[in-house]
């Protein structure tokens, strides 16, 4: 029983917080909302047994997206009034579009099951069951290559995002590594032959022309 | 015990509220890519509840490679809004019509 209320409460947060994030003004708070959102769906996930994906969406998405976002919304000084400007004019749109994906999924949902009994929970596994583990062994198993796929993936996002934002200022002085290495000796000393002097004078020859 | 078609509905609640935030949001590019996120987690929500319900485990695996997609698009998503703000001194989705022809 406390199961079922716990779900309903953290649908009941769920649901409100993804639309306060759609409707409010500032993108910071939307972004704080949308943070919200990730935590109770983990909750939701650990109470449906899901507990490595309910870790991995906090640390990931609360962990690093979300911090990603905010570093851009309060890095970027964006005039808010003039992008929230006509909202309105959409408003009556996005809501009938929202009701009719609403009224389809439910209907499929309760009129074709697939042959599962969607009215009834999944059986609760036993207390030495461990979800990261099943998932360990099928991932480092069956799915080694797709996830090192993903690796290559993450790391062409690294990549990609780095040299998208990295910009070239003026007057920065930096140090050209394969210039300073590429360097010879002729570049930087230069041999001046000079006619020698002194050895065939005589020594009191300073004298005699100060004394001229 | 909860049972499937609660997860489903609430999922779809979640789909529908983030596709109405497209609409309403149709300026602010940051919001779009929040939306997407929320979109990438109704999606993510349907995966779980089948994996649980039917007992196989590949719908989890495939949740994680969703995160792992929605993590690099988001960054990049983000990188190239931060070169377009530094370009138009904007993110108003409206002010990007140069590639309209």
């Amino acid at each position: 029983m406390l199961v079922e209320v716990l779900f309903w409460l953290f649908a009941a947060i769920l649901a409100l917080s993804a639309l306060g994030m759609i409707t409010v003004r500032n993108p910071v708070h939307a972004a704080l909302l949308l943070v919200l959102c990730f935590f109770t769906s983990a909750a939701i996930w650990l109470l449906i047994e899901a507990e490595f994906l309910a870790v991995v969406l906090i640390l990931v998405y609360v962990g690093a997206v979300m911090v990603l976002f905010l570093f851009v919304v309060m890095m970027l000084d964006i005039n808010i009034e003039e992008v929230r400007g006509r909202v309105t004019r959409y408003a009556l749109l996005g809501a009938v579009v929202a009701g009719v994906v609403v009224f389809e999924i439910v209907s499929v949902v309760w009129t074709r099951s697939l042959g599962l009994d969607v009215t009834t929970g999944a059986q609760a596994q036993p207390a030495t069951y461990s979800n990261t583990a099943e998932l360990g062994k099928l991932l480092y198993t069956d799915y080694v290559y797709p996830f090192e796929l993903a690796a290559v993936l993450l790391l062409i996002a690294i990549v990609a995002a780095i040299s998208l934002t990295m910009r070239k200022r003026t007057g920065l002085k930096l140090q050209n590594i394969s210039r300073q290495v590429a360097v010879r000796r002729e570049d930087r000393v230069r041999l001046v032959k000079m006619p020698a002097e002194g050895a065939a004078k005589a020594p009191d020859a300073p004298a005699t022309e100060k004394g001229a | 015990m909860i049972p499937l078609n609660w997860l489903l509905i609430v999922s779809s609640v979640l789909f529908a509220i983030s596709v109405a935030g497209m609409f309403i949001n149709r300026k602010n590019l940051i919001l779009l890519l929040m939306c997407v996120e929320l979109l990438l987690l109704a999606v993510n929500f349907n995966f779980v509840a089948f994996s649980r319900y039917l007992g196989d485990i590949n719908g989890q695996i495939f949740v994680f490679f969703v995160l792992t997609v929605a993590a690099a698009e988001s960054a990049i998503g983000l990188a190239i809004l931060v070169v377009l703000f530094r370009e138009r001194r904007s993110i108003n989705v409206e002010d990007l019509s140069t590639l309209k022809g």
